[in-house]
């Protein structure tokens, strides 16, 4: 591909390192993200991947941008309140570089519409806010054999882990066999969370994709990565494929997509 | 002998805000036994009302998920840490 000037210009920090270069370049123009959600992680990983170029990036989320999402939710500002996440992310994003096609999704995810949704991309990002949809995201991952770049947060704390449970490597259902029960454990917005935390979790949600992407480095796929903001420290605890996982295991009991979206926000 | 014990943020409300615990045991079953006697309240969040460990809670030996080794049985050396890791979900809203 014949690059144009501004975006030799735009994109030189990244071919001159030869891990990327013009073909790697080439590869971050030509592919397509799914982003799960417009909020706190989704703002870091979309800004970013905006930034590096990434050709088209699908952005799914149904609500509209709240004062109180500020304090986290960079793709917005307080001219945006109120209106759409995804036409307030679409603004950002195109701003910031015109190259991306940025795909504005205002459906709500569920079990029926996951695979049409996510077919058309390479990567799908996980920055969800409920644990239904954790599991319907996992579940069409799987399916359509499609990369999982999983980043959740709370409070202080954050955990990362790519999942390609289509391969030899764990799916989230190896992880966590089942979501808590609503109830058990308090609510989001009862429980907080430190602003710049979204900002660490999405930021290395985006340097997976980028890296699966360009097919560089260790991904974070049989590793789950957990940081503790108040610590500061980074740890990272062992996640073997289960053999007995519902999913991905070698007697799987789920066979398509299933599960509810409706779930409140919990732990 | 006894293991370094890191509890997770939602946790940390009932062990007085610490983020680390020592506690006495030869098992992962007998230090979550000692843990919850010092610190009312923690059991229920980590076990069902059979004892089982919670499907959506981890804990790991040093780097080993215990559900891949002999879950609240496996056994515990001197130096070992044990981290309790939840399943979290926020991100968006």
């Amino acid at each position: 591909m014949d690059f144009r000037e501004d975006q030799i210009a735009r994109y030189s920090r990244h071919i001159i390192l030869k891990e990327v270069g013009g073909k790697g370049q080439e590869a971050l123009l030509n592919a397509r993200v799914l982003i799960i959600g417009a909020g706190g992680l989704g703002s870091p990983v979309a800004l970013y991947l905006a930034a590096a170029g990434i050709g088209t990036i699908g952005i799914v989320d149904m609500d509209t941008v709240d004062m109180s999402n500020l304090q986290r939710q960079i793709l917005h500002n307080t001219a945006t309140v109120g209106n759409s996440k995804v036409e307030s992310a679409y603004q950002t994003l195109t701003a910031m570089n015109p190259d991306v096609k940025v795909v504005p999704i205002t459906e709500k995810l569920t079990s029926g519409n996951v695979l049409d949704m996510f077919r058309a991309y390479d990567v799908i990002v996980d920055g969800s806010d409920n644990f239904g949809t954790r599991y319907v995201v996992n579940d069409a991952s799987f399916f359509l054999k499609k990369p999982l770049v999983s980043g959740s947060i709370l409070r202080f704390e954050g955990q990362v882990i790519v999942i390609e449970g289509y391969r030899d490597t764990p799916c989230y259902r190896c992880l966590y066999p089942e979501a808590p029960p609503p109830g058990l454990v308090p609510s989001c917005s009862e429980a907080g969370v430190l602003g710049v935390l979204a900002g660490t979790i999405g930021t290395l949600q985006a340097a997976e994709v980028v890296k699966i992407i360009l097919g560089i480095g260790e991904p974070l796929t049989d590793r789950l990565l957990v940081y503790d903001a108040l610590a500061m420290s980074f740890r990272k605890v062992r996640v073997p494929k289960d053999p007995a996982c519902a999913l991905c295991g070698p007697s799987p009991t789920i066979r398509t997509v299933e599960g509810s979206t409706d779930w409140v926000c919990s732990i | 002998m006894s293991v370094l014990i890191r509890i997770p943020t939602p946790l940390r409300s009932l062990t007085n805000g610490q983020n680390e615990v020592r506690e006495a045991g030869s098992s992962v079953r007998e230090v979550l036994d000692n843990l919850t006697a010092r610190f009312p309240g923690i059991g229920e969040r980590l076990m069902d009302e059979k004892g089982e460990l919670r499907r959506f809670i981890n804990i790991y030996v040093n780097e080993e998920d215990i559900r891949f080794r002999e879950g609240v049985r496996t056994t515990l050396k001197e130096g070992d840490e044990m981290s309790i890791i939840p399943a979290i979900a926020g991100g968006s809203r």
